[in-house]
């Protein structure tokens, strides 16, 4: 599903070079919970814009769903976008002055989905991310920040993505609604098979997944499973 | 990306912050109600001088006598004078192609008197045809007929000007027909009364008298004496007006029996030469008005280029968000250059209307019958149309062609 082969990124400025990946490898299967961990400055920035496709490696190989996109252009990588990858961000996830309909809506629109199967399609996936009829209406500004992130899961679904990439998704949440954040990733990888990759700093965030890959100065420095992953659902009925 | 969607997008854009759409649109609006108004006075000035040329007679050329020369190397009388236009010509350039009617005249200045009242004035004589060339329309009575002239009658026709220098200044209200004058001591009846015309150029045809043609040159140009003054030709067309004036000046020469066309002992004087003299300097003035409102319209869109350079920086984010969920570059500078375009067109429009009423309230106020025509509007939409696009186009590129990680990062 996800395999990375020797990949290393280099960025020069003048006569420096800076290597912020050295040569990482691993692969990921299809309905994998991944949480890729490490502090700023580990790679993990560069690591996630080279598995969303917003940045090509240096070197090496990156297959994703059966596709070499190590050495594509910007408009194959923007159709790999649209198609394979959905995305939940730290913050600014959604359009401003735009409802939550439309702003799911919107993956559908670059991707030339027809028109009347737009709404329907956007419709379920903000029932699969958790949210009522009621929100749908909403604008993005007019809704709580664990509502703004379950938006944002629900746009990253809508497409049927091979991969959900949530870049520190619960980074401006506070605990409680952290997980619920996390748990609505739980379910869709538990209950509806979604492969899933977390990128966190948190140690009890990447607990969440069943497989945490740390990072640290540009390399792989640990790949485990995580045996008991804490359940979001759980702890979150503990604050009531 | 349907166009419905990206009218969609650009809907919602410019609604998100419609106190700067409107206040970018203005400069456009400003820039194009300029144009269609300036243009609109200058195309009325243009019409209405075209107008009063017209209103002198239609498709009219005048042929004039030479100067007037002793033999050899004699003093010249200066041109108009001589005595070279026969009744004959006339009647020979009544033949020509395409000529729809032809007067000869015959003028001079005679004191006309009345009991109690003179005046000193032209006196013109004419044929029967003088009425339809000049557009002369009557306010009493009827214009001499050309049975009147074959008999030699002393009728007289006379402008407002003359009957009030003569009757009295509401000598128009009253029944002058029937009533007599002494034109250089001989008695004529008057038989018509002309409109008021106004009118310059060919000369103020209110303080005129008309009297036959026959008559004038029997009674007022002495004996034997049968040269006219002058022979006003009417044109079938305006597009014939060349070919007729080319004709009559073979003619004419042939007839006199000169040569050498630079010797001509007359002279054609072709009133669409009036009018595109005439027409050309408002064509000036009107091209001059439309560039001054033309740098308003540039200004305008450097206005929008500067709003669309702001608005790309503000929202880098959602640029980069897009880019993240499946836009491609040119995705993102279609619907900026849509944007800047519909900011432009919606400006236009605004404009035309605009422009349209204050062209419609400067014909109110009576200076100028402004006339907008459709080729300024289409122009004014075109320009408008290609300004967004022009000045669109480097903040759309500048927008396509960020780096979506950048995009994203951007605070």
């Amino acid at each position: 599903m996800i395999d990375l082969t020797h990949i290393t990124k280099t960025y020069t400025s003048g006569a420096d070079a800076y290597a912020a990946l050295k040569d990482v490898s691993f692969s990921i299967d299809e309905g994998a919970f991944v949480a890729i961990m490490g502090p700023s400055g580990s790679g993990k920035s560069t690591l996630m814009h080279i598995l969303g496709c917003l940045d090509t490696p240096t070197t090496g190989t990156y297959r994703l769903d059966g596709k070499d996109v190590s050495a594509m252009n910007d408009d194959e990588l923007a159709g790999i976008r649209k198609n394979k990858i959905g995305f939940v961000f730290q913050a600014f996830n959604l359009l401003p002055r735009t409802t939550v309909l439309r702003n799911v809506v919107l993956p559908l629109v670059y991707a030339n989905v027809p028109r009347n199967e737009r709404a329907e399609r956007a419709k379920k996936a903000l029932i699969a991310a958790g949210l009522t009829e009621e929100h749908f209406g909403h604008l993005s500004n007019q809704i709580s920040g664990g509502q703004i992130q379950r938006v944002a899961i629900a746009r990253a679904l809508v497409n049927d993505p091979a991969l959900i990439l949530a870049d520190e998704p619960t980074g401006n949440l506070d605990s409680r609604t952290s997980l619920v954040v996390l748990g609505t990733l739980q379910a869709l990888n538990r209950e509806h098979g979604r492969t899933i990759v977390l990128i966190t700093h948190e140690t009890d965030i990447a607990e969440h997944a069943n497989r945490i890959i740390r990072l640290k100065d540009g390399a792989v420095v640990a790949d485990e499973q995580n045996v008991q992953p804490r359940d979001a659902a759980k702890e979150a009925a503990l604050y009531v | 990306m349907t166009t419905r969607d990206l009218i969609e997008e650009t809907q919602v854009a410019l609604a998100a912050n419609k106190v700067r759409s409107g206040l970018t649109m203005l400069g456009i609006i400003i820039g194009i109600a300029s144009v269609i108004a300036l243009t609109a006075v200058g195309q009325g000035a243009q019409n209405s001088i075209s107008n009063s040329i017209n209103s002198l007679g239609s498709n009219l050329l005048e042929v004039l006598p030479g100067a007037a020369r002793t033999i050899g190397f004699g003093a010249s009388s200066g041109r108009g004078t001589a005595q070279s236009l026969t009744p004959g010509d006339e009647a020979a350039i009544a033949s020509v192609p395409n000529v729809a009617a032809v007067s000869g005249e015959y003028s001079g200045r005679y004191q006309v008197t009345v009991a109690g009242a003179n005046t000193n004035t032209t006196v013109d004589g004419v044929d029967a045809a003088y009425a339809a060339i000049r557009n002369i329309n009557m306010a009493q009575g009827s214009f001499i007929a050309d049975s009147q002239s074959l008999s030699l009658s002393k009728v007289a026709v006379i402008g407002s000007t003359v009957a009030s220098d003569l009757f009295g200044v509401n000598a128009t209200s009253t029944n002058l027909i029937g009533q007599n004058v002494r034109i250089n001591n001989m008695q004529f009846t008057i038989i018509g009364l002309m409109a008021t015309k106004g009118g310059s150029g060919f000369g103020n045809q209110d303080n005129e008298v008309f009297i036959p043609l026959k008559t004038a040159l029997q009674y007022f140009a002495g004996n034997g004496n049968q040269f006219l003054s002058t022979i006003d030709i009417q044109a079938t067309s305006q597009a014939s007006m060349t070919q007729v004036q080319n004709d009559v000046t073979t003619l004419l020469l042939q007839r006199h029996n000169i040569s050498d066309s630079t010797k001509a002992d007359f002279s054609i004087l072709n009133q669409q030469d009036l009018v595109s003299t005439a027409s050309s300097v408002t064509g000036t003035f009107t091209t001059l008005l439309a560039a001054v409102a033309g740098i308003s319209l540039i200004v305008g869109g450097i206005g929008i280029m500067n709003m669309m350079l702001t608005t790309v920086t503000e929202r880098m984010r959602e640029i980069g968000l897009r880019k993240a969920i499946g836009a491609t570059s040119k995705d993102v500078h279609t619907q900026f250059l849509a944007e800047a375009t519909a900011l432009t067109f919606i400006g236009g429009v605004i404009g035309v209307v605009l422009g349209w009423g204050a062209s419609y309230l400067v014909s109110l106020s009576g200076l100028v019958a402004a006339q907008v025509t459709t080729s300024s509007v289409l122009l004014a939409f075109g320009v408008s149309a290609a300004i967004g696009i022009i000045f669109g186009w480097y903040p759309a590129r500048r927008a396509a062609y960020l780096n979506p990680i950048d995009a994203l990062r951007y605070e």
